[in-house]
């Protein structure tokens, strides 16, 4: 009798507190979210009537040239930040994490840049690329640094990567990091008598083993990169010609300022789509490598 | 024994340490250039690189006490330690509970289980869609300010906050909480007075998380509380812009005091910031 009071007591409990919390999460979460699906349908300015248009949105869309150049821009950013930030972080978890001195000191130094905003980091890199880039360029006959990176189409999307990755090495160096942790001594010590050095410890003895930590790390890079924001708005604000209008930019940019509400409604539901299909996928992909090993 | 003696008799690696040393150069060199760039004064920035980079003739704060009044500083330091501070306090109370109600009942009920899955997916819903409807919704609510940021950062954090305290929770064993229920203990006191605080480790990961999530945001003060006048550090950062005109001094003056108080904060609190985020990211 009494235990099924206290059951009683405690469904009655969970309940009450997880309803509020799941009302509240539907109200400022999946209602906004059919809301901006509901909009999509319609040619909404951000103001004044409006009527329903249908598909016409989503069929301007992929004739929208500006539209498909911030999706080429930003997959081309996602794509190449990942890769640089994946590489870089490995050498650089591989090295913090050997026998060197000072090690603690070291890591929290390569951790710094993680913790600064985006948007204050943006406006000191873009005085760098700006300013000291340039002369020392030019001092070097380097061409392709001689102006500033930021002024040319050709150059100011891997400007912005740069300090993408940046920022991001610090984040996914400590997971390697805690990654190569877990890697027992002992691994190594049986590979050795193998004579198992170098590259080839690293490819077939740790590699193997850290693949977890690679796949959180592909995941969280691919899905920060492809809603980037900050570092445009405080580096290019979508030029040269905008050419480096990230998506987020540019529903931001068209959606609030330039009266396109319903039109970039359509826009961010695709890429709402992109981002969960791309997720779904490298969960997936990453999900049967585990498997297998 | 004879082993871990062998093992620390080993050589260090010097080579790997210079390059490691060498290598923090890229983090100094932007600090650097800021720190000397914001205590020159206009006059020292000469066109050749030493006038950008070299060290100020004297290291006054005159540009300091300028940017803190172009950028109105301590209201947007205020703004950004409010928005920071009651977020977290909010999360790890609001969070915390609601991960106890639905992860003790998602083995039992399929419906726990809907509602785990339902929020946690929440993840994947970019800003950017939100963004749109949520300025109207603030707007129609009247809480197009500080308030509802705050709301909006609560549900923001929910998804990753609620899988990381229901991921910790299935580590802590039920017979704990069954032997307060024996003794007549509420759920609701079972949770505070029980499982509140084994939670710790993670309330320190969330709030390190959140902290650094909601303290380093733009976008949503930015797009829902830019007609309140009130700023944030980095929002003012970007809204007064252009009242820095060419003056790079004062720009970053106002630079660096954006970003001392969290590096301040990692100074002291470095070793609980770097757990906290593997905590997070490896979970």
């Amino acid at each position: 009798m009494k235990n099924g009071k206290m059951k009683n007591d405690r469904q009655r409990t969970f309940m009450l507190i997880t309803i509020p919390v799941v009302v509240l999460f539907f109200f400022f979460n999946t209602f906004p979210l059919l809301r901006g699906v509901y909009y999509s349908f319609t040619n909404f300015k951000g103001y004044g009537s409006y009527e329903i248009v249908g598909l016409r949105n989503y069929i301007d869309l992929f004739s929208d040239g500006r539209v498909g150049n911030s999706y080429l821009f930003t997959v081309k950013y996602a794509v190449v930040c990942t890769v640089i930030v994946n590489v870089v972080s490995l050498l650089l978890a591989l090295g913090l994490n050997s026998r060197i001195k000072g090690k603690t000191v070291l890591r929290g130094i390569y951790f710094i840049p993680n913790i600064l905003g985006g948007l204050v980091v943006g406006y000191i890199f873009s005085f760098f690329f700006t300013y000291i880039l340039p002369y020392v360029g030019q001092a070097l006959g380097i061409e392709a640094i001689s102006s500033s990176m930021l002024s040319r189409e050709s150059t100011a999307w891997f400007a912005i990567v740069l300090v993408g990755a940046w920022q991001s090495i610090a984040m996914n160096t400590i997971i390697y990091i805690s990654g190569l942790q877990t890697v027992p001594e002992d691994v190594y010590e049986a590979g050795s008598i193998d004579g198992a050095t170098g590259w080839r410890k690293f490819k077939s003895l740790t590699f193997p083993l850290i693949i977890p930590f690679f796949s959180i790390n592909m995941v969280l890079c691919m899905k920060n990169f492809l809603m980037v924001f900050d570092q445009i708005m405080a580096l290019t604000k979508g030029g040269p010609s905008q050419s480096t209008e990230s998506i987020s930019y540019l529903i931001y940019q068209n959606g609030i300022n330039g009266g396109q509400f319903g039109f970039q409604s359509a826009n961010a539901v695709v890429f709402f789509v992109v981002i969960v299909t791309i997720s779904v996928l490298q969960l997936r992909f990453t999900g049967k490598k585990e498997e297998q090993l | 024994m004879m082993k871990k003696k062998l093992r620390s008799g080993e050589k260090v690696n010097w080579p790997i340490t210079i390059l490691l040393i060498l290598g923090c150069l890229t983090v100094f060199f932007p600090l650097y250039m800021t720190i000397v760039i914001a205590f020159k004064q206009p006059s020292e920035m000469t066109n050749d690189i030493m006038g950008a980079l070299g060290l100020p003739k004297s290291w006054r704060f005159s540009n300091f006490a300028e940017a803190m009044r172009v950028t109105d500083f301590w209201n947007s330091l205020a703004n950004s330690l409010l928005l920071t501070v009651v977020t977290v306090v909010i999360a790890i109370v609001l969070h915390g509970i609601a991960s106890y109600a639905i992860g003790r009942s998602m083995a039992k009920s399929k419906a726990y289980n809907f509602i785990y899955l339902y929020i946690v997916s929440g993840m994947f819903v970019p800003f950017a869609i939100l963004m749109m409807p949520l300025i109207k919704q603030t707007a129609q609510l009247g809480i197009a300010n500080r308030f509802g940021v705050i709301v909006l950062y609560v549900v923001f954090y929910m998804p990753i906050n609620l899988m990381l305290y229901t991921g910790y929770l299935k580590n802590i064993p039920l017979a704990l909480e069954e032997a307060a229920r024996v003794d007549g203990a509420t759920t609701w006191k079972t949770y505070w007075s029980i499982i509140f605080p084994v939670m710790k480790p993670m309330h320190a990961t969330v709030a390190v998380l959140t902290a650094m999530a909601v303290w380093n945001d733009v976008m949503t003060p930015l797009v829902i509380m830019s007609g309140t006048g009130k700023n944030t550090l980095p929002l003012a950062q970007l809204n007064f812009q252009t009242q820095f005109g060419t003056n790079y001094n004062l720009a970053f003056a106002s630079y660096l005091l954006a970003l001392l108080p969290i590096l301040l904060f990692y100074l002291f609190c470095q070793k609980h910031i770097i757990n906290g985020v593997v905590n997070g990211a490896v979970k």
